[in-house]
């Protein structure tokens, strides 16, 4: 493994990272996700494109990458098993490596009954560990899943994948961890962290089977922007766990932006104290301003 | 048991547009189903002679699927099924079929839709079992189905929207990977779901014939 990617250099000095969650538009106008990048640039170390996320048609997460390559800024190219099979993933593995993407995360992906296209077929040919498992195969051994060898340079990628230490079977999350890292996830973003509690309790499990030692953790963290947000985060969105005291401040905040901007503050606090947790990815959803004096107030500049 | 639903009458009116018509049944998952054994193909011929299409005659074959059975049946209907443009099928999309490859010159209109191979929970209540992927993997998981019953047809554990035991896709429906972990939980066995379990070979499931 040789990529020498600004997050994989980040996390295998020791430091702590910092990504963050552009959307690419809906809609072709590339100005849109400049924008984005132009806002965060210098407060963050990568930007996790994602890939139709909620299965809403977006700009591809590839062609979003390329436009934040050209900029000077490391995307991290977040794929799904949803719409490809197998055939297409690697074949996109292999062009995101030629047009130097350097990271690439690998989901399952939201299911399609989610998204505006509920008619759409999903494809489903292999989960996001088998999707692990094959980029790494890729890279490393320089096969194809079937086998078959690849013929002109390996894709060059750091590998991650998601976790959510907020799903159940609770017991069985850290297995699946565990999965993830034996398949060759070499980062692991988490789902957005509001339940520390709930948190520290995996994590304490995760260091205790030594897991923080072989891959880069990144918590999640979404800052909350109004009531309507957080309930609809709380009520309708699978895996997603905030407590009853953070949803009661949400509710009796005067400034709701000011309360979950400052929420956000003290979650990232805490985080930060957790050992092991090599970085945080924050995902400010349609408030991505927000980022920057996040990452100030929260004492994490400059940037490595 | 393929579980199959009746269509909608509009659709079957549309399809039909105008008669005579001759109405074939299945006395086995159909009948089971409640789409297309007698009762339903009685009713049918009822609600087709409400709207002015002459229905020549009708039958269950026994069952829809079987090429010869359905020749040697509706060989004692040949003055009915000659008279007709259209002949209703209230079968799978086996029969329905099969009854094409019977009748050239006929039109075959298709009265229920082919849902899926399932369960028979209650009277009229069913569940997936089964996608018929060609490639039996139920060893692996405590006699349970993640290819049919899991959404995302995930291999290697639930995705992260499994809560409370359901499925993020359909509230009412189990999360069959919380079944399957507490499974093998109660038996001891959840060493079996830390083994990554590599992709499917899909090309099982795309044979088109058997025989021998």
């Amino acid at each position: 493994m040789s990529c020498r990617g600004n997050l994989k250099q980040i996390l295998s000095d020791g430091k702590f990272a910092i990504t963050a969650e552009v959307g690419p538009p809906k809609g072709s106008d590339p100005s849109k996700i400049i924008q984005k990048g132009e806002i965060l640039r210098g407060h963050v170390d990568a930007f996790n494109v994602t890939d139709n996320q909620t299965a809403v048609v977006r700009m591809s997460s590839m062609a979003a990458c390329c436009i934040l390559q050209k900029m000077d800024l490391e995307p991290v190219m977040q794929i799904t098993c949803r719409d490809r099979n197998r055939i297409a993933l690697q074949s996109d593995v292999l062009g995101a490596s030629a047009v130097g993407i350097k990271n690439i995360l690998c989901l399952t992906g939201d299911h399609q009954s989610f998204g505006n296209h509920p008619e759409a077929k999903g494809v489903y040919d292999i989960d996001s560990i088998q999707l692990v498992q094959m980029i790494k195969n890729m890279r490393d051994s320089g096969i194809f899943q079937s086998g078959d060898k690849i013929l002109y340079k390996n894709p060059d990628v750091f590998i991650g994948a998601a976790a959510n230490p907020f799903a159940d079977p609770f017991e069985f999350r850290v297995d699946r961890l565990e999965k993830k890292i034996k398949a060759g996830a070499n980062f692991i973003q988490t789902q957005s962290v509001f339940n520390v509690n709930k948190f520290n309790i995996w994590m304490d499990e995760v260091r205790s089977r030594g897991i923080d030692k072989k891959v880069h953790i990144l918590a999640g963290v979404t800052p909350l922007k109004s009531l309507k947000m957080t309930n609809r985060m709380r009520f309708h969105v699978p895996g997603v766990d905030i407590p009853d005291e953070i949803a009661k401040k949400m509710e009796n905040a005067e400034d709701p932006k000011e309360e979950g901007f400052d929420i956000a503050l003290e979650l990232i606090n805490e985080i930060k104290k957790i050992k092991g947790i090599h970085g945080l990815h924050i995902t400010a959803l349609f408030w991505e301003d927000i980022i920057p004096s996040i990452v100030r107030e929260a004492d994490l500049l400059p940037r490595p | 048991m393929i579980i199959t639903k009746q269509k909608k009458i509009g659709d079957i009116l549309n399809s039909i547009g105008e008669g005579p018509v001759f109405i074939a049944g299945c006395n086995e998952c159909a009948t089971i189903c409640h789409t297309g054994g007698e009762k339903e193909v009685l009713e049918m011929k009822d609600t087709l002679n409400e709207k002015g299409i002459e229905v020549t005659g009708w039958t269950v074959l026994e069952p829809a699927c079987h090429l010869l059975n359905d020749k040697r049946i509706l060989r004692k209907y040949e003055n009915e099924v000659n008279k007709v443009k259209k002949i209703l099928v209230l079968a799978c999309g086996n029969g329905v079929q099969t009854l094409s490859e019977i009748f050239e010159e006929i039109d075959i209109v298709s009265g229920t839709d082919t849902l899926f191979l399932g369960e028979i929970k209650h009277t009229n209540e069913f569940e997936k079992r089964c996608d018929m992927c060609g490639d039996c993997v139920t060893d692996l998981f405590g006699g349970l189905c993640p290819v049919s019953r899991c959404p995302k047809g995930m291999l290697n554990g639930p995705c992260g929207g499994s809560t409370d035991g359901k499925c993020e896709v359909d509230r009412d429906m189990p999360c069959v990977w919380n079944m399957i972990y507490n499974r093998l939980k109660n038996k001891g066995e959840l060493n079996q779901l830390k083994e990554i379990r590599g992709p499917k070979d899909w090309s099982k499931a795309t044979e088109w014939k058997r025989g021998t």
